[in-house]
C-alpha cells in the first residue's frame, strides 16, 4: 500500500505541471501572506499621519527615538565585527582543542531569549549583586549605554557565527600565495582575505544592524523608561493608549508615522550598506604592511586573542548567563521552585505564555519549512529564471531588514480588516513572516552547494524527481533543513517586537518575562506575586526550555546524520 | 641566488610519515623537479621549503640561511600553486604588482617591475581582466610573473601546468625553464608527470611513501635506475622474473619461468640462485618475424597492436605465457601483423637486473 503510494507520488513528481503548480503555489503563498498584508496594511492607516503631524512634540519623540534605533544599530554592528572577526578567527585559525567548546559557548546567547538575556543583562550590569557591587553603585546605568551593551551581546553571536561559516569556506590557498609574496599574516588577511569575505561581511553587518533595529523585549526592559529607540517608542505609545492616556487616532498615527519611517530608512540604508560595502576597499597603504608585521607574530596574535575571548567572556558570555544566579537562589529559597512547577499563583500564567510560545513556535516552524523549502529550490535551482530567482532572492530579505515590531503593527493593521481571524492566526501570521526569510535562507544556501551534477547523474540512473529529493538532496541537505529549523524554532520563540504588536489577549513566554521585570523595576502596574525571584526563575526556566528543546533538536541531528 | 638545503626532515600527519628523514641539496640556479606518485610527499617537501607547513624536524635552508623557523613571507621565494590561486577580487595587473606593493615599494619602482615580468612571461594583454576572465594559459603566465615580481630567489613550482591543456602544457613548460635559467633563479618544480620533469629539468629527485629513491639527471634516471621504482616509474620497463642459474663475471645466466633463459649484466652482484626481475624497456628491443633460436631471444606470438604516431606498441605472449611489450618507430619498418609469431631481443647492456623485492614485486612497483 505504502510502496503503491509512493510509486504515485514519484510518478507525479514527473510531471512538469504539478511541480511548477507546487513552486507557483509557493510564491503566491509568500506574496499572499509574508509580503503584501503589512505593505497594504501600513498604506490602509496612512491617513492617521494626520493625527501626528499636529502633535509636533510627540513627532519630534518618534525621531528622535528612530534616529537613537539607527544610530545604535550602526555602530553596534560595527562594533560587532571588530570583536567577531578576531574571535572567529581564533576559532577557525587556533590549533587547541578548546576551541570546538569556544565555537559551541559563542552560540549560547543564541538560545536565550531575549527578553531573559535583558533581565540577565540588567542585573549583571546595573543592580546590586551584579559587577555593580564591585563599584558601590551601578556599573552601567539603565539607558543608551545599556541597551548599546545589550545589542552588542546579542548580536555578536549572529556576527561570529557568519564570519565563521565564511572563513571555512574561504579557500586558504589564497592567503599562502600572499604570505609567499612576502605579506605578514595581517597584511595577507587585510589585503586578500577579508576582500574576499567580504559579502560575509557585509552580510554579518545586515544581520547584526537588522538584529539591533527589531529587537523590542529586551530594549524595553534595560531602557527603562529613560531611554527611546523606535521599538520602544511604539510600544510606549501602544502602552499609553491601553491606559488610556492617548486616543486611538494618535496612537495609530505614532505608530504608522514610526513604522514608515522604521521601514523606508531601514530599506534605504540597507541599500547603502550593499553599495557601499561592495565598493568599499581596503587601501594598501604604504608602509602599512611593516607596521603590520611587527603585530602579526607571537606578542600581537596573542594580545588580539587575549582581547577577543576577554571580550567575549566579559562583555558577551557571562552577562548572558547571569541570570542564573537569581535562578539558583530561587530554587534554595523557601517553596518557589514547587510553586513554579505545581503551577501555583501566577506561574499558572508562566506555563500557559511557555506552552503558547513553544506551540507557536513548532506550528511556525513546520508551515515555514512547509513554505519556504519550493521557494528554496526555486531561488537555488532558478527554476523560473535567472531574473525572477533573483528578484525573489532579493524580496523575501525585506522581513529581516524591516524591524519586527513595525511588521507586526503593520500585519496587524491588515488583518485587523479581515474579521474572524483568531488572535493565535495572527501571531503564526507575524512570526511566519519574521523567520520565513531565515529558513529560505539557509536551506537555498545549503541547496547551492549541492552540484547539480550528482541529482543528474541520479535522473540518468532512472530516480524521478521525488526519488532523487528523498535519496540525494535530502541526505545531502538534512542538516541545513534542520539548522534552519533550529533558527526558525529559536527566533520564534525569542521574537517579543511583533507579538507585542498583534496580540492582545494572548501572551507569549518573553512577553510575560517583559511585564514581570516592568512590574518588579515599578514601570508598569505591579503584578501581585511577581518578585526578582520569581523573574529570575522564570528566565532561568525559559533558558533552561531553550537548551532542552535545542539540545534534543541537535541530539536528532546527529542521529539523522549517523 | 641560493643553493636549497634539507636535511633530514620529517613530517607526519598522525602516524603516517608524509616525508621520512628525507635529505637532497637542490645547487644554485638549478632546475630541479620532485616526481613522484600521487601521495609520495612532493607537494609536502615543496611546502616546507616554502614554510606553508611546519616540518615536524629536521633543518632546511636556503642560500646558508636556516629557514625552517622562518614565516613564508621572510623566505625570499616565489610559489606558483597548482590552482594558480590568484587574487579573485584584483586584475591581472594588480596580482602582479601585489609583491612588491607589500614590500612597499614605491608606486613607479612597482609599475616598472610589473612591466619588466610580464615582458618576460610574454603578456602584456588583458590586464585589467580578472582571473575569472582569463585563459588557463594566461593565469599561468600572470602566476609566474606574480611570483618573479615579488623579487623570488627561489621559485617553487607545485604542478604549475596541472590546469592546462596538453599543447599549452607543453609550450609553456618550456618558457618557465627558459624564465628561470634567464633570471638565474633555484626553481624547484613539483610534478607527477615523468615526461614533464624529463624534459626541463637539470636533475629530478625520484619519491615515493615520503622518501628519497634516487636523485639524478634526467639521463642518469633513465639509463641507470636504482632501483626497480625508478625503473618502472621513468618511462616503462618489462618486469620479467627468473632465477640467476649461472655467473660468469659480470654475466649472469637467467632462467624464466617454463625453461626459457636468457643473459643479463650483473651489476649489483646478486648471488646465485637467488630470485631477479630483469627490467628491459620496450623501445630498446629489437623484433624479428618467427620464432627464431638466438642469445637473449624472447619467443611469443603478437597479440595486440597500438599505433601511437611515432611508434607503434606491440603486446606479446611470450611461450612461457609472461607478457612483454615492444615498441618500434611507426616509420622506419613494416609494422607486424597480430597473430603472427615473433622472436624479440634486447641489448644485455641496457637491460637491469634486480634482486626480487622483499615485499612482492607488486608492492615495490606500486605507486
Amino acid at each position: 500500500m505504502l510502496s503503491k503510494a509512493s510509486n504515485t507520488l514519484n510518478r507525479l513528481s514527473s510531471k512538469k505541471p504539478l511541480k511548477y503548480t507546487l513552486y507557483l503555489s509557493a510564491v503566491i503563498i509568500f506574496f499572499a501572506l509574508i509580503l503584501i498584508p503589512p505593505i497594504i496594511g501600513i498604506l490602509t492607516k496612512v491617513g492617521s499621519l494626520e493625527r501626528i503631524a499636529d502633535n509636533p512634540e510627540l513627532m519630534n519623540t518618534a525621531l528622535g527615538a528612530i534616529g537613537a534605533s539607527f544610530i545604535i544599530g550602526l555602530v553596534v554592528a560595527a562594533l560587532d565585527l571588530l570583536a567577531g572577526v578576531p574571535l572567529a578567527w581564533l576559532i577557525t585559525r587556533g590549533k587547541s582543542r578548546w576551541l570546538t567548546v569556544l565555537d559551541t559557548l559563542a552560540d549560547l546567547p543564541f538560545v536565550v531569549p531575549t527578553a531573559a538575556l535583558g533581565y540577565s543583562l540588567l542585573l549583571f550590569w546595573s543592580s546590586s549583586g551584579g559587577i555593580s557591587d564591585l563599584f558601590g553603585q551601578p556599573f552601567i546605568s539603565p539607558g543608551w549605554l545599556l541597551v548599546m551593551v545589550l545589542h552588542f551581546t546579542f548580536s555578536f553571536p549572529v556576527v561570529v557565527r557568519v564570519v565563521v561559516g565564511a572563513m571555512l569556506d574561504y579557500k586558504m590557498e589564497y592567503e599562502r600565495a600572499s604570505r609567499t609574496l612576502g605579506a605578514p599574516p595581517l597584511t595577507a588577511s587585510r589585503t586578500v582575505t577579508f576582500p574576499i569575505i567580504k559579502p560575509s561581511l557585509i552580510a554579518a553587518y545586515t544581520l547584526a544592524f537588522a538584529r539591533s533595529l527589531s529587537e523590542t523585549g529586551a530594549t524595553f526592559i534595560v531602557a527603562a523608561g529613560v531611554f527611546l529607540n523606535g521599538p520602544v517608542f511604539m510600544q510606549t505609545v501602544s502602552n499609553q493608549f491601553k491606559s488610556g492616556t492617548i486616543t486611538q487616532g494618535t496612537y495609530e498615527g505614532a505608530t504608522v508615522f514610526a513604522s514608515l519611517i522604521l521601514i523606508v530608512a531601514s530599506l534605504i540604508i540597507f541599500v547603502l550598506i550593499r553599495v557601499v560595502g561592495q565598493r568599499l576597499k581596503l587601501p594598501f597603504g604604504h608602509g602599512l604592511p611593516t607596521f603590520e608585521k611587527k603585530i602579526s607574530y607571537k606578542t600581537g596574535a596573542w594580545t588580539r586573542n587575549s582581547i577577543a575571548l576577554a571580550v567575549f567572556l566579559f562583555i558577551v558570555l557571562i552577562p548572558s548567563m547571569f541570570v542564573a544566579l537569581p535562578a539558583f537562589q530561587a530554587i534554595a529559597t523557601g517553596n518557589t521552585l514547587v510553586e513554579a512547577f505545581t503551577g501555583a499563583g501566577i506561574w499558572a500564567s508562566f506555563w500557559q505564555s511557555l506552552t503558547l510560545s513553544y506551540g507557536l513556535a513548532a506550528v511556525v516552524t513546520v508551515l515555514g519549512i512547509a513554505l519556504g523549502l519550493p521557494m528554496a529550490i526555486l531561488i537555488s535551482r532558478k527554476t523560473f529564471g535567472k531574473w525572477l530567482s533573483t528578484i525573489l532572492d532579493t524580496l523575501i530579505n525585506i522581513p529581516i531588514i524591516v524591524p519586527s515590531i513595525a511588521l507586526g503593527v503593520s500585519l496587524k493593521f491588515f488583518w485587523s480588516n479581515v474579521s474572524g481571524v483568531p488572535e493565535f492566526l495572527l501571531l503564526v501570521f507575524a512570526h511566519l513572516a519574521i523567520t520565513y526569510p531565515y529558513f529560505v535562507r539557509s536551506m537555498s544556501a545549503a541547496m547551492e552547494r549541492i552540484n547539480v551534477d550528482m541529482e543528474e547523474a541520479a535522473k540518468t540512473l532512472g530516480a524521478k524527481p521525488l526519488t532523487v529529493f528523498r535519496t540525494i538532496v535530502w541526505p545531502i541537505t538534512k542538516y541545513s533543513i534542520l539548522s534552519g529549523a533550529i533558527i526558525v524554532l529559536t527566533r520564534s520563540v525569542s521574537e517579543t517586537g511583533a507579538t507585542l504588536a498583534v496580540a492582545t489577549k494572548l501572551q507569549t513566554a518573553p512577553v510575560l518575562i517583559v511585564n514581570w521585570v516592568n512590574s518588579v523595576r515599578g514601570t508598569i502596574a505591579p503584578i501581585e506575586g511577581v518578585t526578582p525571584l520569581t523573574v529570575g526563575l522564570a528566565c532561568g526556566l525559559l533558558i533552561l526550555f531553550s537548551f532542552l528543546v535545542l539540545l534534543v533538536l541537535r541530539l536528532l541531528t546527529r542521529k539523522e546524520k549517523l | 641566488m641560493p643553493e636549497v638545503k634539507v636535511v633530514n626532515v620529517v613530517k607526519k600527519y598522525g602516524k603516517l610519515y608524509a616525508l621520512d628523514h628525507v635529505s637532497l641539496t637542490i645547487h644554485d640556479q638549478e632546475y630541479f623537479s620532485l616526481l613522484g606518485p600521487s601521495g609520495c610527499g612532493k607537494t609536502t617537501l615543496l611546502r616546507l621549503i616554502a614554510g606553508l607547513i611546519d616540518p615536524d624536524g629536521g633543518e632546511i635552508y636556503i642560500g646558508n640561511r636556516r629557514v625552517d623557523k622562518d614565516p613564508p613571507e621572510d623566505r625570499d621565494i616565489g610559489f606558483v600553486f597548482q590552482t594558480f590561486a590568484l587574487f579573485p577580487h584584483m586584475t591581472a595587473w594588480s596580482n602582479v604588482l601585489y609583491g612588491p606593493k607589500v614590500k612597499n615599494y614605491d608606486a613607479k619602482q612597482a609599475e616598472t617591475i610589473g612591466h619588466e615580468v610580464l615582458e618576460l612571461v610574454k603578456l602584456n594583454e588583458r590586464l585589467n581582466a580578472y582571473p575569472s576572465e582569463l585563459s588557463g594559459g594566461m593565469m599561468q603566465r600572470i602566476a609566474v610573473a606574480r611570483a618573479l615580481a615579488a623579487g623570488a630567489k627561489t621559485l617553487l613550482l607545485d604542478e604549475p601546468l596541472g590546469q592546462l591543456d596538453a599543447k599549452v602544457r607543453n609550450d609553456i613548460r618550456y618558457e618557465i625553464r627558459r624564465m628561470a635559467k634567464d633570471l638565474k633563479l633555484t626553481a624547484i618544480h613539483v610534478t607527477h608527470d615523468q615526461a614533464e620533469a624529463m624534459s626541463i629539468s637539470d636533475r629530478i629527485a625520484v619519491m615515493k611513501k615520503g622518501k628519497i629513491i634516487q636523485i639524478g639527471t634526467p639521463k642518469e634516471l633513465y639509463m641507470h635506475p636504482n632501483s626497480l621504482f625508478v625503473a618502472f616509474f621513468i618511462g616503462e620497463s618489462n618486469l620479467v622474473e627468473g632465477y640467476i642459474t649461472a655467473l660468469e663475471g659480470k654475466t649472469a645466466s637467467i632462467e624464466l619461468r617454463q625453461g626459457l633463459k636468457i643473459n643479463a649484466i650483473n651489476e649489483r652482484d646478486i648471488k646465485l640462485n637467488e630470485r631477479v626481475v630483469l627490467a628491459i624497456r620496450p623501445e630498446t628491443c629489437e623484433m624479428k618475424s618467427g620464432h627464431i633460436k638466438v642469445e637473449n631471444g624472447l619467443q611469443g606470438k603478437i597479440e595486440k597492436t597500438t599505433f601511437e604516431g611515432t611508434v607503434v606498441r606491440y603486446e606479446v605472449r611470450l611461450i612461457n605465457g609472461d607478457r612483454f611489450v615492444i615498441s618500434r618507430p611507426s616509420l622506419a619498418e613494416e609494422w607486424v601483423s597480430v597473430g603472427q609469431d615473433v622472436t624479440i631481443t634486447y641489448p644485455i647492456e641496457k637491460a637491469h637486473l634486480f634482486p626480487y623485492p622483499e615485499n612482492g614485486l607488486s608492492d615495490e612497483i606500486s605507486v
